[in-house]
């Protein structure tokens, strides 16, 4: 319990340093708000064409896929709020050395490499995100109850977990090579994939992205639930399971990784 | 008469030296370009599976717009084929960080011009990239042959290639432009990720431009943005044709002189702002 306590109070210190580095750019925060919210809106002016010339994709309607699209954007921007940036500094942090201050540090090494610097920018365009979600639920005429809410709220949980463990683990790969970055920037493609519904994909596509690389659960699934399009529980069990999965994959790439770790020669 | 032209000769083995290290950078990050190809790649992929649902869905031989299935894969395949040939990859952030660095100072002393250099680095960067991508995009593209139209006519495709050539210098004049706001601004790349959005959207990488309702397509072609790559791909698809083709061209040609001229004006500007801060 003493060291949960100790752990809140040195994440509540990150966060006070990320706010004021934050602050000290003020226009470029607004500006990077304005990218994201530029981007989200290219997202669904795709979805809106697709719709010109169509109905269904699947058993999928315009407003269930704008859901999905606000899921998915929801997930993706707090995944980025708490571990983006971080991820993508790991192999800058490997070819500086600086890792070595860190390594140095009385706590959790990945907890720190982790959850060092706090997007504050992607928490107001998830909100955005929520926005378009509650108003594609009033297009659908869609009340859901608390409890699905709820159970929405956990799986997005499960899904940012998803991304982070894979994320983490490409970019661990910069221990064996020096730009990990392009590997790690080339994760961001995927994103793509979570934001499409699951009914259009088949065969090794459909099996590589579900029971591999996740995607195709991680938005698909909490936005089923919260628009009643789950027939059965089972795509459920399965993102937990894939959640778990990845967790231990990305845990023992980290250790693994970590032991080869020699520091940078200056 | 002789003298212009040895100076010419010097001038030209000075960037060819430019352009041949810069393909021997590039190469050292080889597997970089490789990974950005294959994870592109992926992307297609699952917009290719949503239009084939899109078409079975709305039953047999339908059509979007004018597209048939066959001929809307085409298109993406074309797409990927003239932005592997014209894409800025990071030379925008290298020119501003250039700026932002001071290094663009040795450039105002030696005998080479800044534009050009950045150009033939530009062309070596496309070079190396498509020797590392073309064995993916090639067995991609194979495995999708059946899709995979050839250009109706040698006019067509010739038109294509010289499109495809003029998309690859507005691509680079606009981005040279883009990153010259370095010589005001800390953070440029909010704004190139803005230009990149609109870009993204009306230059016809996301889906073809003439399935859009008519007005809008219209008003886009008012932009320099369909003319990044939607254009050459609907010559190569034999959608513009005798006069359209012509006008086309000459559009596009004259967007080009214009990104040069914006690309010229910025960066005499910026070398004022530049020389006053640096004293």
């Amino acid at each position: 319990m003493k060291t949960f306590a100790r752990y809140v109070g040195i994440y509540g210190a990150l966060w006070k340093n990320s706010v004021a580095r934050e602050m000290s750019f003020k226009s470029n925060f607004l500006l990077w708000i304005l990218v994201e919210l530029l981007w989200f809106g290219l997202q669904l002016s795709f979805i809106s064409v697709l719709y010109l010339h169509t109905e269904h994709i699947g058993t999928w309607t315009k407003w269930q896929v704008v859901m999905l699209i606000g899921g998915s954007h929801f997930i993706q921007q707090i995944f980025q709020a708490f571990f983006l940036v971080n991820c993508t500094n790991l192999s800058e942090l490997v070819r500086t050395g600086k890792l070595d201050f860190l390594l140095l540090l009385p706590v959790n090494t990945r907890f720190i490499v982790s959850l060092r610097q706090v997007d504050l920018g992607a928490f107001v365009n998830a909100s955005s995100a929520v926005g378009l979600m509650v108003y594609a639920a009033h297009q659908l005429h869609l009340v859901p109850s608390l409890l699905q809410v709820l159970g929405f709220l956990a799986l997005c949980v499960t899904g940012v977990a998803i991304h982070y463990c894979l994320m983490f683990l490409l970019a661990s790969i910069s221990f064996w090579t020096v730009r990990a970055q392009g590997i790690v920037w080339g994760y961001y493609n995927l994103f793509n994939i979570a934001r499409m519904p699951d009914e259009a994909f088949r065969g090794l596509f459909k099996a590589v992205f579900t029971f591999a690389l996740p995607m195709l659960l991680v938005s698909n699934v909490p936005v089923r639930l919260l628009a009643d399009k789950l027939s059965s529980p089972a795509p459920v069990f399965l993102l937990l399971a894939m959640s778990v999965v990845c967790f231990c994959v990305s845990e023992w790439g980290w250790r693994a990784s970590m032991r080869r770790y020699t520091s940078a020669s200056s | 008469m002789g003298d212009t032209l040895g100076a010419k000769r010097s001038a030209m083995k000075k960037y060819w030296h430019v352009l041949n290290i810069g393909i021997q950078n590039n190469l050292t990050y080889r597997l970089n370009f490789l990974a950005r190809a294959v994870f592109g790649l992926i992307p297609l992929v699952a917009i290719l599976y949503v239009w084939q649902k899109i078409y079975s869905g709305n039953g047999a031989g339908s059509t979007v717009g004018t597209y048939s299935l066959a001929q809307m894969i085409s298109y993406y395949l074309l797409t990927t084929v003239v932005d592997a040939l014209t894409a800025v990859n990071e030379d925008d952030w290298q020119i501003a960080a250039d700026i932002k660095d001071g290094n663009i100072s040795q450039f105002l002393l030696k005998p080479i011009d800044y534009l050009w250099y950045r150009l033939c680095l530009f062309l070596s960067g496309r070079v190396t990239y498509l020797a590392v991508a073309a064995t993916p995009l090639a067995i991609f593209i194979l495995y999708l042959h059946q899709y995979f139209v050839l250009p109706p006519n040698w006019t067509a495709f010739g038109a294509f290639l010289i499109s495809t050539a003029l998309t690859a210098l507005l691509q680079f004049f606009m981005s040279y432009t883009m990153a010259m706001l370095a010589f005001w601004v800390l953070e440029v790349s909010t704004f190139i990720f803005i230009l990149f959005a609109f870009e993204y959207l009306a230059s016809g990488h996301l889906f073809p431009l003439d399935i859009l309702p008519h007005g809008l397509e219209q008003a886009l072609f008012l932009t320099p943005f369909p003319y990044q790559l939607y254009f050459p791909v609907s010559i190569y698809m034999g959608k513009a044709v005798g006069m359209d083709l012509i006008r086309g061209l000459l559009i596009q040609g004259l967007w080009v002189i214009a990104a040069y001229g914006l690309a010229r004006f910025a960066w005499r500007r910026g070398i004022k702002h530049y020389s006053a801060v640096g004293g």
